[in-house]
This record gives C-alpha cells, structure tokens and sequence, in this order.
C-alpha cells in the first residue's frame, strides 16, 4: 500500500492503463492514506469516500470493456474547496457556506471527471483564498508535512499538504496572489499558476476576478503537466478563457533541454530581507540552469515595488464585490431570521457571524478604495501600476526566455506567528503577486532545503502569457537535476507520519 | 395619502422654467437573457427560468448576449448615436434582495452608444428635437413582490417573494440630455417622446416595449428654473411611470408641485417619488441627499465590446423604415391630410388601424371605427384606445360585415357596442341581438307596400320621375323595420314597384 501512495500520477496511470493495478486499488490506498493521516494534517474539509469508489470503479470498468482511457484515467486528486461541485460541499473554507450542496460542477471539475480523475474531496484553504497561511479557514489550520506546527503556505494549503503527505498524487488549487506557488514552496511540491484565461475560472467561487486563476499542483514537474493539460483550454461559459490550444507543456515537461535558453534572474525579487537559506538554494538552481546549458543574465523589473501596494488595493476592491452576494437570502448560512427581522438585518447578521476577519478586512479595504472620490487615487492608481508591471515584463521578456526569483522570502513559519500582523504575512507573496497583476504563466519547483531550518525552499519560474509551456522545460530539467544531485526527490527528505 | 400643494399649471409655466431628463428602460425581446442561456419567456411560474448564473451562485460566470449587444447598437443608431468603438461592463454596487450578485452589471462611463437626438412631432405636428445622451447595456433584476402590507409596497409588509426570472433579462437605458425651451409644451414633449421612442423600439423589432408589462419602463426627472437662469434647479426623479398619459401627467403635477413650493419660498428635495396611476399624484420616495456611491468599476468578468465597424455599418444598412417615414409614407398612401394623420397618431391609432388591415379591412373602413366610434369610446371611459376591449381582428369582421351587406353602418355600431360590452364575438353579437340587415325580399316587400299605400303623394312623385323623393320612403322603411333593413335593396323595391327605372 505504501508503494501505491508514492507513485506519481503518471506511474500510477501507467499502472492503472497497463492493469497492473486497478483504479480502485489505487484509490482505496489512498482512502487508507487519509484516514490514517489526516486527522494530524488536516488538509481534508471533506473526503467523498463513496463518489471517490464509484469514479474508480467506473474507470476499471471502462478498462474492462477496452475502452481507451485518458493519461490520468484513475488516478485520484485533492480538489481546492474553491471549485464547485455537484452534489458535494463547497465551503471555500468559510462558514458562509457551510452546508451548501453546488447545483453544478465548474468545468475544471467537469473536465477533471471527463478525464476520469478520481477526486477524493476537497481541500482546506485560506477562507475565500484571502490568506498565505491556511489559517484563515474557518474550519482551523492545515499543517505543513514538514513540520505539523508551521504553516503549509496559503492559500491553497490543503492542497499541497496533501501532496506533501502522500494523500493524493495531483491536487488542484487557485492562484490570486501565489496561492498554488507558495504552498508548492513551503511544502517541497511543484504548483503552476497557468496563464491567466488558460485555466476556466466558471465554476471557480471568485476572489479577485481579474487576478484568480486555477492551476495544477503535483509532487513532479510532468504530473503537474499532465494536469494542465487536463483542465486548461478554452471554456465559452468563461468570457475571460483564452481561446487557443494548451500550450505544449506535456511535451515541455517530457524533454527538459534548457541548452541556449536565456534566464533572467530578477534583480528586485531577491537580497535584502530574504531569508539566507532561501538565497542560497536559488543561487544555487541559478548556477544549475547555467551547467544544463542556459544562458543566465539580471533583470531589472523597477515597478515590482509597487506590486504589493497595487495587488491590495486591486484585489480588496473586486472582492468586495464579489462577495456582496452573499447575503442570506439563496443559499448558505442564515442568522437571525426569526420573523421579525427585516431582510437588511439578516443579511447584516448572516455576514457578521459568516465572514471571518481577513475577509471583512478585504471588503471593507475594497469597499472604501472603490468608493466615489477614492476610486481615481486607489483603484485607479493600481491599475496604472499594474500596466506599469506588465510592461517591466514585457521589456524583460523581449531579451530572455524566461525569469527566474526565489518563491518565498522565507520558508514556513510557524502557525501563529503572522496571524495578529495582516502586513507580515501579506509580505509572504512578495514574489508571486506581480505575476497575476501582468497575467503570465508561473511555476514552483522544490530547490532544496534551508541549511538553518531543513525545511524546502522554491524556486519561482515566470515565463509569458501563452508561453506555459517554457516553465516545464525549464522545470523539468532543474529537477531532473536535482533529483540527480540528491539521489531521491527532495520530499523523501520529509518526516515520517 | 397627503395632499400635495399645487400651483395652478398656467401659473406655475408663468413664473418658471422646466428642464427635463428622461430615462427609459427596455426590456430587449431576445430570446435569451443578457449574460446566460436562461428563457426571456414571461408568465413562467417564478423562479423556473433561473441558472447558477443569473441566480449568482458562487463561481459562476456571465458571458454577453450577442444579439443584446446587436440590439442595442441598432437603437443607438435609430437614435442618430454615435457606436463605441470599445466599451465594457462595469459592476454597479448595491445591495437588494432581488438582485442575485448584489451589483448590476450595466456599463458607466463607457456606454455602447452615445451623443444622439431623437426627433419627436408634437400634437399640432411641431417637431421638436430631443437630445440623447447615450443608450447603454444592463441587465435586470429579480422581481419582489412585498405580501401583507396595505400598498403592496414593502412599507408595512409582513415579508416578500422574489422571483429571478426576470433577473438577468437584457435591458436598453436609454437617457436623454436635459430638455429645456420646451417652456409649457414639457409634459407633452415628455410623452411624444416616449411614445416616439415606443414606435421605434417596435420598428427595430428588439423588443414588443408593452409599457403596460413593464417591458418599458420611464423615469422622469424634473426640475424648475426662473426663466433665463441657465443654473438648473434641484430636480425630482419620478420612478416607473408605465403609461404614455402618465408620463404627461408626471410632469405636468411636477411642474406644478415644484412651483408651489418654490413661490412659497421652500426648496425642492433631491429625491426619488413614486407615481400614482388613480389621481396622476406623485408622492415622497427615497431620499438622496448625496449622490447615491455605487462604487462602480470595470466588469472583471466581461472582456470589452468592440464592435467592429463593418458590422455597425451593415447594422446601420439594415435598419427598417423609421416611424417617422413609415408615417410620412402612410399618411401618403392613404391620401389623407396633415391633421387627420396627426389625429390618428394623436389618438394612439396607427398601430390598431394597421392591424386591423393586416386583418383584411380596408384601410378607409379600418381608420373610421378606430378614429370614430372607439375613439369616443376611449376618450368616455378614459382608457388609451388601445386598451378599448376590442381586437384589430374583431374590427376587421365587422367591416367585413358591413362590406358584404349583411350590417349598415347603423348597425355596425351596435355590434361594436356588443363586442365592447363583453358579449362575444361579432357574429356572435349579431346573432343574440338580432342584428342582420333585412335584404329578405317578402319581409320587405310587406314593409314597401305599407309605406307606399301611407304615403300615395309620395308614391305619385316618384311616378312623376321625382327620384329624390324616394329618400322618404325609403325612411319609413328603414324606420318600420328599425334601421335592420338593407336600405339599397329597399330602394330597388320601392323604385320596382312604382315602375320607375333607378
């Protein structure tokens, strides 16, 4: 059973396809894996045992009846609990919405089923995706598998620890700010943050429209391909999806020559304040990109600076919008309706008792920067910013191929520690944010261990929009030359639990 | 309700100015609605025609219309607009149960279509010009019915019930440019422009705009000035006015509201009023002290509209007859005169005469039933004619009938009062009164022979070659037989047998 759990999705599929093991065999262990970890790691908010069975019976049975199976036919998946699906609950890690049955599935849901992916159940995360630590569920923290008392990044937190603990081999998360790239980082797994519009957000319960965007996470840099290519491509219920092929990141990710790519390393993501294990591990995957045969120069990007401050106004202001929905009267949690309330106070009760606080800070930050007289100076002033930083990249990307920073300034911290300080851990998605301002393609791959705390550092690749494809070339070398270098994947280095 | 202090309408266009915005609402006839699959189909039972979409569900998407957009770009082009070359939604913040995703997505500072001017005819054919300042893409809300309260507004209701299929359903606003020299004719420009702008919704076929289904819906703001002050003064908004006569009547007890208070010495409140259809009264909505922040920005969820310009321009190509020609080119085809169209129009008739030809009348026989006997009926019950309990087709019948011989006009007008007094079809009023023409030789035989022999000195002129003088007996016929008998064939007879030749 054991040897189940650590194979790769790819493997696992092989197997499956090959009738070395049958899908069921595959998700039962997994089951097993869950029930028998979990309750320390918390990355489940709901595990649909029975729907998880069926979808594995279903696809034994297609193999018994020779009908041609997908490349991840039976392989089983941790789903975000951002993406809707029928039948089973969806919180988006707030009590808001607890309890709600979906009416429907998003399409990646849809397309993940299509593809005969085994989904396991959904997975804890920051409430509404507002949070770089998991802590801000409402359904209390996730820990990382590294270390069960330090934050397994946000917000997709469930989702990595998941992979990180051998719970499921594919996860699915959403990145508004690094939400898949930094969990990937802290927990020693690979996460991309596809294209934005490359990836349908229908279905995908929205944080920051314009910056959201779902993506895939694995334990290799060829799983995490096989699941792009699952989910991405056009969707026409979603008017922002991108309507062109997936880029060929299977391909990408199946080759791994990086010789005569052009790297940039990015001068302002990097340095002062950076924890010294960080910096040295991504020196360190620098240097390897420059033995693999890649061309490495600096790059100044001069408005990331300004990212942060953008991002915090861009995304507060779409989410208070977003989550004016959320009023009591559909769907979700009611407080207070006893009669003799009016409809305005139930909702106002309903939204005291359901959000919890990052999220009123969001909408209250939103609500004011949207606000007339505001709007010009915040939201107005952000959006300028954001052009300004789509622009760094494209000047950046009209001399190299792809760029190149650490994920995270730090490693995990302990939980608990940020909580109280909204601005520390905002600080967290320093390196991801200016990336879903300009709506590029990244990707998180393990780079090793930090020398002071043993715990994984990421090295961040961004390349351009529609280019996803340049991040598993060069991740899948990097790893390939990792592992060399290591002898095992670096999550073999992870605790026992 | 409270009375409302008037000055009297002479008095109060005496001593100020009236400035005017309209703004109206259209529900497009698509198909479906504006950002989802959903049916636009009315009369559902509530909350059928709903998706995860336009209930706002968590996650879900909108995705544009495109013959809303179609529809809204031939609108703004019958509307002399110019088209965006590039706009986008924006999200329009406020909180109300029937609004699914609490914000509208609309458009604001980018509307599809702007800087128009529609041409409307006044009553006596003065044309007057009204600017538009732009025509933009929204879409619906739910509809709220509030349940135990006395005014089934939701003061002093117990609760309320939300129906979204409405919500999501395509709108056209369409907002005009202050009105001003319009001076006393306000209320009547007010209303040929809506009823102008009615009859080119319909010529663009993008929607039936039955004001009476809220498929059209006016908001007309109002303010007073002293006259050659250019400065506007505070203005009222007058929500949902649903009726061309009401949007007359809004303005007009406006115009005299705001006079009273302002030669009083008060100040008008900026604020919404609600109008009331029994005594054409408005009466205190909400008030706005400041403008209401909805926190607009652009729709994230929506790429931008660009609509390419061949496209507008074989939209522009294919643009119907507009009212104004169609008109024109009735009036001509017809041979009637200027102030006869301008009755027909003035009386809301076109349409029903229209149709009632569609039906087979002839268009002489068609205008004078609806500009005749239903016009007066109209105007005795106070009704717009249209919403006289007749149907064009039932019109069409009764000339019919009156073509093949079987009613005289006398009698026509009897059957017309049957069909309107809710006794059927024609035929079948006809049939329960007894209405048909006499042409029954032997039953008017009888009747020629009684008249002849009452009336010998007559009958001797006739002989003499004196034909007028038929005219006498004919009547008495018509008056023995009370008015059934087909008065030709009475002729004939009583020419026959006097041995005249007619």
């Amino acid at each position: 059973m054991t040897d189940i759990i650590r194979l790769t999705a790819a493997q696992s599929a092989e197997k499956i396809a090959s009738g070395e093991l049958t899908a069921v065999e595959v998700t039962e262990a997994h089951l097993a894996r869950i029930e028998a970890v979990d309750e320390k790691v918390h990355a489940f908010l709901h595990v649909d045992r029975e729907g998880a069975l069926a979808q594995a019976r279903a696809v034994d049975a297609k193999r018994a009846a020779g009908e041609p199976l997908g490349p991840l036919a039976g392989v089983p998946l941790a789903m975000k609990d951002i993406f809707t699906t029928e039948g089973v609950p969806t919180t988006v890690g707030s009590k808001i919405l607890e309890g709600w049955i979906p009416p429907y599935d998003s399409t990646v849901t849809k397309r993940l089923k299509a593809a005969d992916v085994v989904i396991l159940g959904k997975t804890n995360m920051d409430e509404f995706a507002m949070g770089s630590s998991t802590e801000n569920s409402a359904y209390g923290p996730t820990g990382n598998p590294w270390d069960l008392t330090r934050i397994p990044g946000g917000s997709g937190g469930g989702s990595a620890a998941a992979l990180a603990s051998y719970q499921a081999p594919l996860a699915l998360g959403t990145d508004t700010g690094g939400s898949i790239r930094q969990p990937a980082a802290v927990t020693g797994t690979v996460g991309v943050k596809p294209t934005y519009g490359g990836v349908s957000r229908y279905g995908m319960v929205a944080f920051s429209s314009s910056l959201d965007q779902g993506g895939p996470c694995a334990r290799t840099v060829l799983d995490a391909a096989l699941l792009h290519e699952a989910i991405g491509g056009h969707d026409p219920m979603d008017s922002t999806s991108i309507d062109a092929p997936v880029p060929p990141v299977v391909d990408a990710a199946r080759s791994g020559d990086v010789r005569g790519m052009r790297i940039g390393v990015v001068k302002e993501l990097g340095g002062e304040g950076y924890q010294p294990g960080v910096v040295q591990r991504f020196n360190e995957s620098v240097e390897v990109l420059r033995e693999l045969g890649a061309e490495v120069v600096e790059i100044s990007c001069p408005s990331f600076v300004y990212a942060l401050a953008a991002y915090y106004l861009i995304a507060p202001s779409e989410c208070s919008s977003n989550l004016a929905r959320f009023d009591a009267m559909r769907y979700g949690m009611r407080v207070g309706d006893d009669g003799t309330r009016s409809a305005e106070e139930v909702t106002a009760l309903t939204r005291e008792a359901g959000f919890g606080a990052e999220v009123k800070r969001r909408i209250i930050l939103g609500t004011y920067a949207l606000s007339s007289g505001y709007y010009d100076a915040y939201y107005g002033s952000a959006q300028k910013v954001r052009t300004l930083i789509t622009r760094d990249f494209e000047k950046a990307f009209e001399s190299v191929d792809v760029l190149v920073s650490p994920t995270t300034p730090t490693t995990a911290f302990p939980l608990g520690e940020r909580v109280d300080d909204p601005l520390a851990m905002y600080l967290v998605d320093l390196c991801t944010i200016p990336v879903n301002l300009a709506g590029n393609a990244a990707m998180s791959l393990p780079c090793g261990l930090a020398p002071e705390d043993g715990l994984p550092v990421g090295l961040q690749i961004i390349a351009p929009a529609l280019k996803d494809d340049r991040l598993y070339r060069v991740g899948a070398a990097v790893e390939a030359a990792f592992v060399k270098k290591w002898g095992h994947p670096l999550l073999e280095e992870a605790p026992q639990l | 309700m409270t009375v409302t202090d008037l000055l009297s309408y002479e008095d109060a266009l005496a001593s100020y100015d009236p400035v005017m915005g309209l703004e109206v609402h259209v529900e497009l006839g698509t198909r479906t609605k504006m950002f989802c699959g959903c049916s636009t189909e009315l009369g559902a039972e509530p909350n059928s025609q709903t998706c995860p979409t336009c209930l706002g569900l968590p996650g879900s998407l909108p995705v544009v219309n495109a013959i809303g957009v179609e529809s809204a770009i031939k609108i703004g082009l019958a509307l002399n607009c110019e088209i965006a070359q590039w706009c986008r939604f924006a999200r329009k913040n406020y909180f109300y149960p029937d609004m699914p995703k609490n914000f509208q997505t609309s458009q604001y500072d980018e509307p599809i279509a702007f800087n128009g001017y529609l041409d409307v005819q006044l009553e006596d054919g003065e044309v007057f010009r009204v600017q538009i300042e732009r025509a933009h893409m929204e879409e619906d809300t739910g509809k709220s019915t509030h349940v135990g309260g006395a005014t089934g507004r939701i003061h002093g209701a117990s609760h309320s019930l939300l129906d979204y299929n409405r919500a999501g359903i395509p709108l056209i606003e369409i907002v005009t440019k202050p009105i001003e020299g319009a001076g006393v004719r306000a209320p009547e420009v007010a209303k040929a422009y809506v009823a102008e702008l009615r009859e080119l919704i319909k010529a663009l076929g993008v929607s039936e705009a039955r004001m009476e289904m809220g498929q059209m819906r006016c908001d007309v703001n109002l303010s007073l000035r002293p006259p050659g002050r250019e400065k506007f003064g505070t203005r009222s908004e007058t929500k949902n006015v649903n009726s061309l006569r009401s949007v007359e009547r809004a303005a007009r007890f406006e115009i005299q509201r705001h006079a009273a208070v302002l030669s009083s010495g008060g100040t008008i409140v900026q604020e919404t009023r609600h109008f009331h259809e029994e005594d054409g009264s408005t009466t205190s909505g909400r008030i706005k002290e400041e403008a209401e922040d909805y926190r607009y920005f652009p729709e994230p969820d929506l790429v931008p509209v660009a609509p390419a310009r061949e496209w507008v321009e074989e939209l522009r190509a294919g643009l119907p007859e507009l009212p104004r020609l169609r008109r024109k080119r009735l009036q001509e085809d017809w041979g009637i005169a200027d102030h006869e169209m301008q009755s027909v129009l003035n009386a809301g008739a076109l349409d029903l005469i229209l149709a009632t030809m569609a039906e087979g009348a002839d268009a002489a026989s068609a205008r004078k039933w609806w500009m005749g006997e239903l016009a007066r009926h109209a105007n005795e019950t106070g009704t717009e004619l249209a919403a006289v309990p007749i149907t064009p087709a039932q019109v069409a019948r009764v000339s019919a009938l009156v073509a093949a011989g079987d009613l005289n006009d006398k009698l026509a007008r009897q059957v017309i009062e049957g069909v309107l007094a809710g006794e059927g079809e024609p035929d079948q009023v006809v049939d329960a009164r007894g209405l048909k023409v006499v042409s029954d030789d032997s039953a008017l035989g009888a009747a020629v022979d009684d008249a002849i022999a009452a009336n010998a000195a007559i009958a001797n002129k006739i002989r003499g070659g004196n034909l007028a003088a038929a005219g006498a007996l004919i009547g008495a016929v018509m008056k023995a037989t009370r008015g059934q008998a087909d008065a030709k064939r009475v002729r004939e007879l009583v020419l026959e047998r006097l041995g005249v030749q007619g």
